[in-house]
């Protein structure tokens, strides 16, 4: 800007006296344009096959039928009102060693992706805990957070978000 | 260049509320009265339509809300110089600034040549006098580079229009990660995927990408050059990886890991020869990581204290206490740091809505730059005068700008699905 106020100051004087524009001193500065790269797609990874493992029938009743946890926003702490679900997944991986679970902790829509992510693994880790705590083997648990990527339910409204608070209890192989 | 998929919708916030009297009466004034009316005629040599460089420079123009580009569709033929002008019809229109100039093909190198003038009315001043050069099939970019001088020269501003953007895009499960022109054009793909990807950061250089993606069922942090489509792994530890921060130089990532119990943040190198080394340790979610400009603090997102906050520490002194940035709500998150690092951006929870605020680290002084209620990922344009964020409109996720002054904004959406995750890159 310095510059042009400059040029300005002196080239008012000219432009009084002429009816073509006049031209700032220095020669007219060529510039390259630095093209930007073009964009190769990458190529996509393969996931590994997962082994099947033991699991409960999805329409067995009770607490083992049940497979998701929900949380108050902002909240990992599974409740007394799923303790039973978390205890009846833990007994039957007690009693069947060769079962896999995977923990998949999700969030509703709200706010930061990362941070869900963060607290999504801590939903997950809440329920690994209690079942770690029962004596359930460390390998027959894996967790993962999904954040608020993976919603069930995809409304933009309090009943949506309550539902996509949660933690999932995924068997392998199922 | 065809696939303009982003459609730029600018509605300029140019409202002025005049003192309340008697009756209530409102005023709007017309966002011309503010914007400084330029004439970009067309140039000798010039393509047409879509292809003219005279009008990707208006749009980029009238795009940063302070300039009110003239039609100068009528003028013929095109000057190729201030000779050929007619100055006193410019002048009758109130133009403040004409630009003038002449485009040569160069079939041999596949080039572009622009020359041009910016003059200045009523005293018919010469302020610039550029030729911008480069590959035909990237004449959009020419252009952009002289809208930024024509920025720069007028207003004092640094340059944006010669940058891209990246962002996600959503139809059901099909993700993309997109790279376009800061305008929209040229939107191309790197990578097309049915899980989850997060966090895009652009190399300080723009020719590298560092992202998180779920392809292989966990998240985990890789960083692919753009120009050749190959990908080199930087974080798979056990657990979740994410949150990918550039270091200023280039050469580390600072990363979010669970490979020891919770979201902690490290630094690893970029060929993932060296051990992650924790940067900083707490009982809660350590995330969002985000370098200073000056590479001497780091910048992230901790519930610590309970609900998540901004915090920052010195790199130098990282077994001290983080500093608390923020306080107004329960809930602070995604801090981004001003090219210059005097300003911060970040999300904050008021009551139900989650907006952008801006905060001057000077005076630690804040406010909310939007009135949507479902914001994230707040990012300086590389001029750090606007705000590229995402929100929600109709249900849809779709980008949005806006100035730091609050004065301009402008919404860029999809024609179908939704767009998350948007992060400005470095000036070509």
């Amino acid at each position: 800007m310095k510059k042009a106020l400059l040029a300005l100051a002196v080239t008012s004087v000219l432009a009084a006296c002429s009816s073509t524009p006049t031209e700032e001193t220095s020669a007219p500065v060529a510039q390259k344009t630095a093209a930007p790269a073009a964009v190769a797609p990458a190529q996509p990874m393969v996931k590994e096959p997962v082994t099947v493992s033991l699991y409960p029938a999805k329409g067995v009743g009770g607490a083992l039928g049940q497979r998701t946890i929900h949380y108050a926003f902002d909240k990992y702490t599974v409740t007394d009102e799923y303790m039973p679900v978390v205890d009846a997944h833990g007994d039957f991986l007690l009693s069947h060693g060769a079962a896999k679970v995977t923990l998949q902790g999700n969030c509703d829509e709200r706010g930061s992706r990362e941070y869900n992510l963060g607290l999504g693994q801590r939903r997950a880790d809440s329920v690994r805990k209690i079942l770690i705590a029962k004596g359930v083997k460390d390998s027959q648990i894996e967790t993962v957070s999904f954040g608020k990527e993976k919603p069930v339910n995809p409304g933009h409204n309090a009943a949506a978000w309550a539902e996509n608070r949660r933690t999932d209890i995924v068997y392998q192989g199922e | 260049m065809k696939n303009n998929l982003l459609i730029f919708i600018a509605f300029l916030l140019a409202l002025i509320q005049v003192p309340v009297h008697a009756d209530m009466t409102l005023e709007i004034v017309t966002q011309g009265a503010q914007l400084t009316p330029v004439a970009i005629l067309p140039f000798a040599g010039d393509g047409t339509g879509p292809h003219q460089l005279s009008a990707v420079i208006a749009a980029d123009l009238k795009r940063s809300g302070l300039f009110d580009p003239l039609n100068t569709q009528g003028v013929s033929p095109a000057p190729a110089d201030v000779e050929g002008v007619n100055w006193d019809a410019w002048q009758a229109q109130h133009a403040n600034f004409v630009v003038v100039g002449n485009v040569q093909e160069e079939p041999a190198t596949h080039h572009v040549k622009l020359n041009f003038r910016l003059v200045e009315l009523p005293n018919r001043m010469a302020h610039l006098s550029l030729s911008f050069d480069g590959p035909a099939d990237q004449y959009r970019m020419v252009a952009h580079h002289a809208a930024d001088a024509i920025l720069e020269n007028i207003t004092g501003y640094k340059g944006m229009f010669s940058s891209r953007i990246a962002y996600i895009t959503q139809h059901g499960p099909a993700r993309s990660l997109k790279v376009a022109d800061s305008d929209g054009f040229n939107e191309q793909s790197m990578l097309h995927t049915n899980e989850p990807i997060l966090s895009p950061k652009w190399s300080p250089d723009g020719q590298r990408m560092a992202y998180v993606t779920f392809e292989l069922g966990r998240p985990m942090v890789v960083v692919q050059t753009l120009a050749s489509g190959v990908r080199h792994v930087v974080a798979r530890y056990k657990g979740s990886n994410s949150a990918p921060a550039w270091t200023p130089d280039g050469r580390h990532l600072a990363v979010v890991l669970t490979k020891d119990g919770h979201s902690q943040i490290y630094l690893v190198s970029l060929n993932g020869s060296e051990a992650p080394e924790r940067l900083i340790s707490s009982g809660g979610i350590d995330t969002e990581p985000y370098f200073s400009p000056d590479g001497r603090t780091l910048y992230f997102t901790s519930d610590r204290d309970g609900g998540p906050q901004i915090y920052r520490i010195a790199l130098s002194d990282l077994r001290g206490s983080p500093e608390r940035l923020t306080y107004g709500s329960s809930y602070a998150v995604s801090p981004r740091l001003s090219p210059d690092g005097k300003q911060l951006a970040y999300i904050q929870r008021d009551g139900g809505a989650f907006h952008v605020m801006l905060m001057d680290l000077a005076t630690k002084q804040t406010q909310p730059m939007t009135d949507s209620s479902l914001d994230e990922s707040p990012t300086f344009a590389p001029n750090g005068k606007y705000l590229l964020y995402s929100t929600q409109d109709g249900g849809r996720g779709v980008l949005a700008i806006v100035s730091t002054d609050g004065r301009i904004r402008q919404k860029l959406s999809t024609q179908t699905g939704d767009v998350y995750e948007p992060v400005w890159g470095p000036l070509q």
